[in-house]
């Protein structure tokens, strides 16, 4: 395990040496120490490695992130693991608002509660989320999954277009265009593979999933507010 | 006089309910939808043909023609960058999107630009290898809508715009309609084939100035610090935003003013948000230099450049560079009367088509249409873009030497004066024929 102290060797010290790491690293596991609410930690990693943040960080931490396995033991402030392309980012705490705000691919899961707007502009990203999530969720949310175990706050979903919306809890109320839908056997059988993947104990058929109407996708003058 | 025959009133036509403002209220009626188009605002404002360059006298010497230097590289991003950016001309190609544009338009312009030695940008799209492969210097934009943004391109760019605002909708998000969403496309965005796309207008990870500092720091630690970071405003306080910008942590501020043009939005957006290019210079201009950074960061103007006298009158007024959008795309073939019998046939004529979002282009510019978008070689489009850039270049050089410059960027405010007392009060130059310049302290 190689320990980096954030303090001593400072935020460019560390994206850089996190940054130069090769696919076929040896250098596999990585501490973080002395985090301190940093912004823009960990971000733009390109290797399968670990890194585990000890302490909260602050804006967009493992942002862009691709192939690594990043973990914060505290909470993450806004913008985490924002446009994340592949790899896991796990937040042992809460996160902010925009949680992997616009994620191309990879899992974000969020042991604590997500704040406003996570998963906004979501573009292929899988979202395991243990606790609630704050309102306008999922706006605009293009494609991938957000799972919601707890509730989720108002306008969940606004003019979203083809993710996946699982939530085991309440919805305090649905945004523009986006609607219950039937939970089928291929549903269930794609939040069983992500709640596993989540570290989530409980059954899929708990779950009620939402999704986009398809009435905003084509102008049409009775949708304008 | 004949009795029988009186003379009659003449038949008046309304300034206020003109024939154009009728066809829309008849349209309106008509469709329950509003207008929505392509290109920049229509209405005349007040613009760089109201300034004129006073030329030298018994107070100044002119440089020799053709014999005499006159610079006009220009370097973008000293503020922060590890490499800036390197251009010959002060003429860099606008930032406008795959999807809004065909492939083939996208090489074109990026032949051109390096043919010219300057930069292309590319759009609310994402980079596709043909642009990056045929453009020297690439400006990878950084929208709301994030299509196609990832870590790799963003490393391959010569460096990153943010955008905040475009002249032509300050405040207005993009709009692409479903009839241009090819497979490719509908690809690169992340979105169903065949829908209409909304691009968000505010960006979906931060709100204000201060979390805009902790995204540039973002995206400098992703990119290791290497390329120039731009933020583009439309021209709506062009003061503040300016000066806000640059405590953002910006390398380069580019403005756009509203005659700038934009692939669709809605006409009453076009027409009546934002201020004219020509209001938006000095304010920003003033804004750099209250805090010791005019030419620290630099300043590209956009919205409505088309001469070379119009990259002379912005660069004197303080901006370090100009853009273009519309004239290069004119450059390439849009809205050519070689194509007047499908303009006709579309209820337009050559030089007033702006249905760009329906991508029935007969130029094969604004297209996805391979049919139409076959019609547009990328090379002799770069060629002739870059004739055009070269000709705009000699141009400014030429005036620039009239007033004595041996660099574009000697040209000053004071090498001008105003037609018009509107053109003298946005300016700050003095009205042609008097000392007067309206709105300052003693006027
Ligand atoms: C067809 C077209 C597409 C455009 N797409 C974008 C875009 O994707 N992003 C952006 O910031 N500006 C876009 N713009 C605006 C240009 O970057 C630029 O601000 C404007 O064209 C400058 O004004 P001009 O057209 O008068 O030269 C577009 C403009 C046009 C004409």
């Amino acid at each position: 395990m190689q320990v980096v102290d954030l303090e001593a060797e400072g935020l460019r010290g560390l994206n850089k040496t996190l940054q130069a790491q090769q696919m076929a690293t040896n250098q596999t596991a990585w501490e973080v120490v002395n985090a301190r609410g940093a912004h823009a930690i960990a971000v733009g990693l390109d290797a399968p490695i670990e890194v585990t943040v000890r302490g909260s960080t602050g804006y967009y931490c493992a942002g862009m992130n691709k192939q690594a396995k990043i973990t914060v033991d505290g909470s993450a402030g806004p913008g985490v693991a924002e446009n994340m392309m592949s790899g896991l980012v796990v937040i042992e705490g809460d996160a902010s608002q925009y949680a992997g705000a616009t994620g191309h691919g990879g899992t974000l899961v969020i042991k604590g509660n997500a704040s406003s707007r996570c998963g906004i502009s979501m573009k292929g990203i899988d979202i395991v989320v243990h606790g609630n999530v704050g309102h306008m969720s999922a706006f605009m949310a293009q494609s991938g999954n957000l799972v919601v175990c707890g509730d989720a706050g108002d306008a969940l979903g606004d003019s979203i277009y083809e993710a996946r919306l699982f939530v085991r809890g309440s919805v305090k109320s649905l945004g523009a265009d986006c609607i219950e839908k039937e939970m089928r056997p291929e549903h269930l059988s794609l939040l069983a593979d992500l709640l596993e993947r989540g570290g989530v104990d409980a059954k899929p058929e708990e779950f009620r999933r939402y999704g986009s109407a398809r009435q905003l996708y084509n102008f049409n003058i009775d949708n304008a507010y | 006089m004949n009795k029988h025959n009186p003379p009659m009133t003449a038949s008046i036509q309304s300034s206020t309910f003109s024939q154009s403002i009728n066809a829309e209220i008849r349209r309106a009626a008509a469709t329950g939808i509003y207008d929505i188009r392509g290109g920049g605002a229509k209405r005349k404002v007040p613009h760089f043909d109201d300034l004129l360059f006073l030329g030298a006298s018994m107070s100044r010497y002119p440089l020799e023609g053709y014999r005499e230097r006159c610079d006009t590289n220009v370097t973008l991003g000293t503020r922060f960058a590890e490499n800036p950016i390197e251009l010959d001309i002060p003429i860099t190609i606008a930032g406008m999107s795959f999807g809004a544009l065909s492939g083939q338009a996208k090489e074109a312009l990026g032949r051109g630009a390096t043919l010219a030695g300057t930069s292309t940008t590319t759009g609310d799209g994402g980079m596709t290898p043909e642009e990056r492969g045929h453009s020297n210097k690439l400006v990878y934009q950084y929208l709301p809508s994030r299509y196609g943004m990832n870590p790799d391109d963003l490393r391959r760019a010569d460096a990153i715009e943010i955008v905040v605002g475009q002249g032509a909708k300050p405040g207005g998000g993009g709009m692409l309609l479903g009839q241009k969403i090819s497979d490719r496309v509908a690809e690169m965005r992340n979105l169903p084939k065949g829908i209409d796309q909304r691009s968000a207008c505010r960006h979906p990870d931060w709100t204000g100035p201060d979390d805009l500092e902790i995204k540039i720091l973002e995206l400098r630690e992703i990119t290791g610090w290497k390329v120039p970071i731009y933020i583009k405003v439309g021209g709506a306080r062009p003061y503040f935003d300016t000066t806000l910008a640059v405590k953002a942590g910006a390398d380069v501020v580019v403005l756009d003013g509203m005659q700038g043009g934009t692939a669709a939005t809605q006409d009453v957006f076009i027409e009546h948000v934002g201020q004219p290019t020509l209001a938006c210079i000095r304010p920003a201009v003033q804004a750099l230099q209250d805090q010791g950074m005019h030419r620290e960061v630099q300043l590209i103007v956009s919205g409505g450049i088309r001469t070379g006298a119009d990259v002379a009158k912005a660069i004197a007024l303080g901006a370090d560079a100009v853009a273009i959008g519309t004239a290069a795309l004119i450059a390439l073939g849009d809205n050519d009367p070689r194509w007047e019998d499908e303009y006709q046939a579309l209820g337009t004529t050559a030089g007033a088509y702006d249905d760009w979002h329906e991508g029935r282009d007969p130029a094969g510019i604004t297209t996805q249409d391979p049919v139409l978008a076959a019609r547009l070689d990328p090379v002799e489009g770069g060629r002739r873009l870059n004739n055009y850039l070269k000709v705009m270049t000699l141009e400014a050089q030429t005036l620039a030497r009239a007033c004595g410059k041996s660099h574009i960027h000697n040209l000053e405010p004071e090498d001008l004066c105003a037609l018009t007392v509107e053109a003298a009060a946005m300016a700050q130059v003095p009205l042609s024929g008097t000392n007067w310049i309206p709105g300052q302290v003693g006027y």
